[in-house]
Parts: C-alpha cells; structure tokens; sequence
C-alpha cells in the first residue's frame, strides 16, 4: 500500500478489508487527521463552488482515508489526505457530468497538498488554552454552562442536572450540542480568523 | 451522495456521534451500553469517523482544562472562566482514548518475561534484536517480556530511557504502576520515585493511559512534553531541548544543575551513592547551586559545597551532614 489513494476509487471500500484493529487507527485519525481539518475544509471551499456539499464531501474524503488506514496507516498523512481530497473532486466531477462546469474551479489547476497551509500546530499552552477559551465562548448560555461543569468541573452529567435543576435529558441535550460546536470550532475553522457567528 | 435515500445525513450522523462521545464522558457507563455503541459504530466507517472526531473533541478540551493548572495566571482577571480550582481534579474524568475496545491492564505472567535491575550507582542497557534499546539508570527495576502481539515492560522502580523500534503490529507498551505508556514510534524516558511518575517524550509519539481509582485519562505526548502523574493529576510541561539533554546526562554519568536548591542536588546525588548526603539546616537546603558533576563524585559535590557555599560538612560512616 502506497501513500497515493487509488485514482478510481471514489466509494465506499468494503469493511471486511479491515486487517488492522480499529483502535490504533482511531488514536492516528484523532492524533494526525483531525488537525487537517480547517485546512481541508478551506481547500474543498476553494475548489468547489457549492458550499452546501462541504459537509458531505469532507465525509467522503474522511471514510475514505480511515478505511485506507484500517489497511495501512499512511507514513505521511498531510499528502495522504490531501491526494484523497483532491482524487475524489476529480472523480466526482467525472461522474456527475452535469454539476461539472461549474463545480470545481479549475481542475487541473487544483492544488496538491504541498500548496496549502501548514497545519496549525500550537505549541504553547497560553495559546491553546486561548483558543478553548474563544471556543467555550461562543457556545450558548446554557450549553456553555453545561459543558463547563462536565469539562472543567468534572461533574457527571446527573450531578450537573441535579445542581442545576433540569432533567438529565435536557443536560444530555445541551452536552452534545456543545461537543458538536466545540469540535467543528476546535478542528473546523481556521485557526487565524475569528468569525463571530459560527 | 449516490448513497441509498435512506442514508443519514452528515449533520444527523455527527448529531447521533456527538450524542454518543458526550453519554460515554459524562454518565453511568455500562456494558449493554458499550456494546450498542459498537453495534452503532459497525455499522459504516462514517459513523466512527464521527465518534472518533466527537470523542477527540472532548479530550482534547479535557486536557487543554488540565494545561491551565501550569499556565501563568493573571491577576485581576476574576472573569476567567478556567479559574477554577477543580480543574487538575477535572482531567481525572474518565477518558479512554477512541479505541474503544475495552481496556485491559497486562498482568505481568508467562515464562519468557525477563527482570533486569541496577544496584545504586549501576547503569545497564538493554539491546533488543529489531534495533530497540533501553537504558535503565541507578537502582532501578524493569520486567519486560517480548510477545508476539505485544512487548511489554513493568518500570517498578527507578528511571529508564527508551528508544523503540515502532512495530504496530506489535507495540510497545510500559506499565508503572497504574499508568500505561504505549509507544507509537519514538524516544522516551521514564522516571518512577513511589508514586510520581516523569514521562518525558523527545521523538515520536506516545499515549500516556493513566488510572485514577476506576478512572482513566488518556494523553498523547508530543516531542518536548514532559508529563508529571501523580495520584490526583497531571502536569504537562514543555522542556526545551536543553533541558531535556540534561535530564539524560546520567547516560553520560553526569547530573546537571541550574538553579538547583542544595537539597534537591542532594536528593539527586543519593539517587545514585552509597553514601548518603544530608542537609543538616534549612539555610543550607535552600542555597542554589549549578554546574555539572560526575554522578559518583561526591567529593567534588561536598568540595564546592564547602569552599563556595561555605557548608560544614561533618562525615560519620556512610553519611555526611552538610550544614551552614
């Protein structure tokens, strides 16, 4: 297995492929990948026209490369996700003749992975911490109440709604919308910009 | 997508991952649980992708919590909401890396496991056929039995540097007491004294599982890191370069000090001597001293300690007593 996903492939690989367990390759998807992300999303608004196919398109690009890893994990993960991103514009783009004038911007202008930028990699605590800050921010009121008390606090969910008088059900509710933002905050948006409205 | 109508929707998917990472952190777990989660999990890669993606969320802003209790404060900000004083108690949360598949401590067994141990002041290296090497420091005890799935090492005591052959079809996983470290490939050293452990990564990477009564927290090291386990938290630290060459001086046989109060120079030279040292005041524990010396010369030691701090030093048998 190389680093270069296979051109033609744009679909889902069948999971008896699995050879390796999934627990290595989750830590590497967690660890590797998921840092690419603001990265990746910046790359697919800029070679695709329809922003309202982002999500879906990141999706595709992410089982594609996990279910790669299941086989290999790859040596060099920026080239690998980035090759696989760009591979699955391509075919896309073959495949739905219709969308394909105007869908990408320029194919064979689209940028390989050496043309993007560097992943973000914070070294210092303060500015991490920072970032968490911003993030914890911008969640709503109560949300950010909640997540506070189970993140910080390290309450459990049951002591959270004890204290704060809801029913364990709306605590839960508030825990994965807030877990929802914080992760498209944290790996989704680019690490210099601050939108105010997510 | 071309997929059938009836998938789920990305937004739908990440809402139900979201759902689960959050139910796994923060309420009663229990197996019938874990086992619907898998069933769910199995289902399709972007059902794990999302969980893994959800679930590294939530430890990463977990641990970024647990950085605030080494980072500098500021004064007069009342308004800061990581001020809070649970926050180290806060990373003790269970928190078990996205592999989800049960978590098992290895329990040292099997005829092929191997007990290598230094006396005081001994230093030994350990070779292994795949290139892999461990060097164990003073008085120090390592087990290690090589599997064919697993090679696995029990730090019991004392301080050892590891340089590891990443193989992950079979890793390389230490145990000190409660706390595991796997190897995802790297160089690393280990210091265990009773129930404080140093785990200090210089390349590669490592995952730090450490236990806490029933808890768990999970933590990748990156190169630079130092990680400081004690029973109720853990510190991550960034060294510099230097100060990590100078934690691995005693492969050279030297210890280094700067800024070092005498009693913890002592602390560091006993580690190693027969021959005791001991502060006999605490005007002379607190004078700092730096410089580097031969681990075994504790003449040098009380030399400078009495020409250039003007210590007393009185020696009886195995000890000396340095005082002001």
């Amino acid at each position: 297995m190389t680093d270069n996903p296979d051109l033609s492939r744009d679909g889902i690989e069948p999971r008896a492929a699995a050879a390796m367990t999934a627990a290595p390759v989750d830590e590497w998807f967690a660890r590797e990948v998921l840092r690419l992300e603001s990265a990746l999303v910046q790359y697919l608004h800029r070679n695709w026209r329809n922003p309202s196919d982002i999500a879906d398109l990141k999706q595709d690009i992410y089982v594609q490369v996990y279910e790669a890893a299941l086989r290999e994990i790859p040596v060099h993960t920026r080239q690998f996700v980035f090759t696989t991103a760009r591979n699955l514009l391509i075919n896309r783009v073959r495949r739905e003749q219709v969308v394909s004038i105007e869908a990408v911007a320029d194919l064979d202008g689209l940028e390989t992975a050496e043309d993007t930028p560097g992943p973000d990699r914070t070294v210092v605590a303060r500015d991490e911490l920072r970032q968490l800050q911003l993030a914890m921010e911008r969640l709503p009121d109560r949300q950010r109440e909640v997540f506070r008390m189970a993140q910080i606090e390290g309450l459990s969910g049951r002591e959270i709604a004890f204290r704060l008088g809801l029913a364990e059900n709306t605590v839960s509710q508030h825990l994965t919308k807030a877990t929802q933002l914080i992760a498209d905050i944290l790996y989704g948006e680019p690490k210099d910009l601050r939108r105010d409205e997510p | 997508m071309s997929d059938a109508p009836e998938t789920p929707t990305v937004q739908a998917i990440e809402i139900q991952a979201a759902h689960w990472a959050q139910r796994r952190h923060f309420w009663p777990w229990s197996t019938e649980d874990q086992l619907a989660l898998d069933a769910w999990l199995e289902t399709s890669s972007a059902h794990r992708v999302a969980f893994v993606r959800m679930n590294a969320a939530l430890l990463r802003t977990k641990r970024l919590a647990a950085l605030q209790s080494i980072a500098p404060r500021r004064s007069g900000d009342t308004s800061h909401w990581l001020r809070s004083n649970k926050i180290a108690a806060a990373f003790i949360v269970a928190a078990v890396m996205a592999g989800l598949t049960s978590f098992t401590l290895l329990k040292p067994q099997g005829p092929t496991q191997t007990t290598y141990s230094t006396p005081k002041g001994g230093r030994q290296t350990i070779a292994f056929s795949d290139g892999s090497r461990v060097e164990l420091n003073t008085d120090t005890v390592l087990r290690i039995e090589v599997g064919a799935k697993e090679r696995h090492a029990w730090l019991d005591k004392g301080e050892a540097y590891f340089q590891i052959q990443h193989d992950a079809a079979r890793p390389f996983v230490v145990t000190a007491g409660a706390r595991r470290i796997t190897d995802l490939g790297t160089k690393f050293l280990l210091r265990r004294d009773h129930k404080r452990l140093e785990v200090s990564l210089l390349e590669g990477r490592i995952k730090l599982d450490a236990q806490s009564g029933k808890k768990f927290s999970s933590t990748n090291l990156e190169p630079g890191e130092t990680a400081i386990v004690t029973p109720d938290k853990i510190e991550i630290r960034r060294k510099s370069q230097a100060e990590l060459v100078t934690k691995l001086g005693w492969r050279r046989g030297v210890v280094t000090f700067d800024q070092t109060t005498i009693a913890d120079a002592i602390a560091e030279f006993n580690r190693y001597n027969k021959h005791k040292l001991v502060v006999g005041d605490s005007k002379a524990a607190r004078i700092t001293i730096g410089g580097t010396f031969d681990v075994n010369n504790v003449e040098t030691f009380i030399d400078i300690a009495r020409q250039d701090f003007g210590l007393h030093a009185v020696t009886q048998g195995d000890e000396t007593v340095l005082s002001k």
